[in-house]
């Protein structure tokens, strides 16, 4: 395998990318114009009717009056919204909120039920009433948990308590824990972790468009006359798009950074950020293939290209949070909802990167990108010689 | 004859029940220019196509400079360039960049690819073309840089697969002065063209091949003394039955 191939072939497709104005949309600014229609566009939250999983550390439950917080817990199952998981202490609960495992957190302090007990004995006596401070504990990269679980718990509260809906105070604080250490987050800190997928997603299109009209050209013909090798010219095609995606993820992040989206991590948990969106790439180019495959001319490539970007767009970027559960469950099917999860994990959720939700979302990352573009590679070379 | 380039022994090629090639054999020599003549789907391109390794033959063998094309493809692409029909170029790229970069896919030193940029360009006229975008070249600037491109590396055996088509007269006869140039470098040339005056003018022998078979062999002179004809577009329209213009 010769450097200065790879190198040659690698220079002349990103001239390509510079120089075609089409491809140079397509490549960058599409996915940066795309980005600010629907950022806009979803900025408010959505409507679904999803049900939330709230993580229950039940402190009252060891108090004299136990069955006054299990009241709360049962009014709160009889949503049909909420979908409790009880755990015996905090961290635990904590943990696997920042791994997305669960959208919320409620911690029921030990004073509860002598709070309920205070309330419902003197209903007009605030004098007489003992304080409690239920912490709630929300997922920052959920948008729609973060608006609609704090109203659901507090409606629920107060009908346990008895309370009339117009009353002007109880001895019950909803405080939302998580939310106060930071400052409120905005649509793009939801739809940030999504953009980076997103932007590499129309190197589908791309892939598929130049290697068909490379080969309805002559091109691919001239270069296979060559002494450059099949392993040369894949590696010179997957180099050159993953420096493509290096770049969108750079201008992406450029331009969400500027808009106001400053996650708390370090370093490192960039360098994975990107790191990620490079082995993402790899299954763009491995669709792009399949793409180039089934496609006799440019312009068929640029069509069928949809049939594999518009799944990994609408179910696994910033699109699927808005999504029925269905889709949402449809999207673990697609890459790109791993990349966006863990990105969400490590930007919002403030997770580990040892952690074990960003572990397997980078292992599914790479086994499905590696064997998609194994499956691209092997498909174009059975129907058409590299 | 002298040392053979080329060895083609029986070659066939079938799609399916068409017989593209049929029991094919021809020898080259080395520093020999060739015509290889034929009305369209005659066999010319699939034999230029076989030679280069880029189909595999139903049956026989070929030889490039000893190396079987189908066991030493690597060997046989370092000694050929080839010009295929196709003026596939990049359109993105100038014409420098076009030659830089098939001079680095054949591997090419930096300074010798450099050196032969310039005198290629300057010879296929196309220096003062050289800095601008391919895509804006005229048809014919296009097929002489697709000339270039195919023997940017000095091939030792080269195949140029109607070179000239599409080209104005001026260009035309650019490009036969240049293919002199090289058979008196002793390069190998095979050409197939569809231009009979441009094959009685540059070929040491053709070869004429329909419906897969070599019917014909031997210098233009000798054909047209065989056939007893003035010319050897008239050796063509009484050997194939077809006037070579109204197949192009």
């Amino acid at each position: 395998m010769k450097a200065q191939r790879i190198l040659a072939l690698t220079k002349k497709e990103l001239k390509k990318t510079i120089r075609e104005p089409a491809v140079l949309f397509m490549i960058f600014l599409f996915p940066i114009v795309f980005v600010f229609a629907f950022g806009a566009s979803f900025g408010g939250a959505g409507s679904s009717q999803a049900v939330y999983n709230i993580g229950v550390v039940n402190a009252d439950s060891s108090g004299s009056n136990p069955a006054s917080s299990q009241l709360l817990l049962n009014a709160l199952i009889d949503t049909k919204i909420l979908n409790l998981q009880v755990y015996a202490d905090n961290q635990t609960a904590q943990t696997d909120l920042s791994q997305g495992k669960i959208q919320a957190v409620m911690v029921i302090p030990s004073s509860f039920s002598q709070s309920l007990t205070s309330y419902q004995a003197a209903p007009n006596n605030p004098a007489q009433w003992i304080n409690a401070t239920i912490s709630l504990y929300l997922d920052k990269g959920s948008l729609v948990a973060t608006q609609a679980v704090p109203p659901i718990i507090q409606k629920t509260l107060t009908a346990v308590a008895g309370q009339n809906q117009q009353a002007p105070a109880s001895p019950f604080h909803l405080e939302t824990a998580s939310l106060v250490e930071v400052n409120a987050p905005s649509a793009l800190d939801f739809i940030a972790p999504g953009m980076f997928t997103f932007a590499s997603i129309f190197l589908i299109m791309m892939v598929g468009q130049s290697f068909a009209q490379d080969r309805e050209n002559g091109m691919m013909k001239r270069i296979r006359i060559t002494p450059t090798t099949p392993t040369e010219f894949m590696a010179s095609q997957v180099i050159s798009y993953m420096g493509i995606a290096l770049i969108q993820a750079a201008l992406v992040f450029v331009m969400t950074y500027a808009l106001g989206f400053k996650p708390d991590v370090g370093v490192p948990a960039y360098a994975f950020a990107f790191i990620l969106v490079l082995v993402f790439s790899l299954s763009n180019v491995g669709f792009g293939l399949i793409t180039a495959t089934i496609a006799k001319s440019p312009g068929a490539a640029t069509g069928i290209s949809f049939l594999f970007v518009l799944p990994q767009l609408f179910l696994g970027t910033f699109v699927g949070a808005s999504l029925s559960s269905g889709a949402q469950v449809a999207g673990k099917f697609v890459p790109s909802y791993y990349v966006t999860d863990a990105l969400t994990s490590l930007f919002l959720r403030g997770a580990a990167l040892t952690s074990p939700t960003i572990l397997l979302d980078f292992v599914a990352v790479s086994v499905s990108c590696v064997a998609i573009l194994a499956v691209g590679i092997m498909l174009y070379a059975r129907y058409y010689k590299i | 004859m002298n040392e053979s380039a080329i060895v083609i022994e029986h070659l066939s090629k079938k799609y399916q029940d068409v017989n593209a090639l049929d029991d094919l054999s021809l020898q080259v020599a080395k520093g020999e220019l060739f015509g290889l003549l034929g009305p369209n789907g005659a066999g010319k391109t699939t034999t230029i196509n076989i030679l280069c390794g880029l189909l595999k033959p139903s049956s026989g063998d070929a030889k490039i400079c000893g190396y079987d094309v189908q066991k030493d493809p690597a060997k046989v692409k370092e000694l050929i360039g080839v010009c295929i029909q196709e003026t596939a170029i990049y359109p993105y790229l100038t014409g420098a960049e076009n030659v830089d970069l098939f001079g680095n896919l054949h591997a090419m030193d930096k300074a010798a690819l450099n050196n032969r940029r310039v005198l290629l360009l300057k010879k296929l006229g196309l220096s003062e073309d050289a800095k601008r975008r391919a895509g804006k070249y005229s048809g014919g600037m296009k097929r002489r840089l697709s000339l270039i491109l195919a023997l940017i590396h000095d091939p030792q055996i080269a195949f140029l697969d109607e070179p000239t088509v599409a080209m104005d007269p001026q260009s035309r006869h650019a490009v036969w002065d240049f293919l002199k140039e090289l058979k008196k470098e002793n390069k190998t040339l095979i050409l197939t063209t569809h231009y009979m005056e441009e094959a009685e003018e540059l070929c040491d022998r053709v070869g004429i091949i329909d419906h897969g078979k070599l019917i014909a062999l031997g210098t233009p002179q000798e054909l047209i003394s065989q056939n007893k004809v003035k010319n050897l577009e008239e050796v063509f329209i009484k050997l194939t039955g077809r006037n070579i213009r109204e197949e192009s």
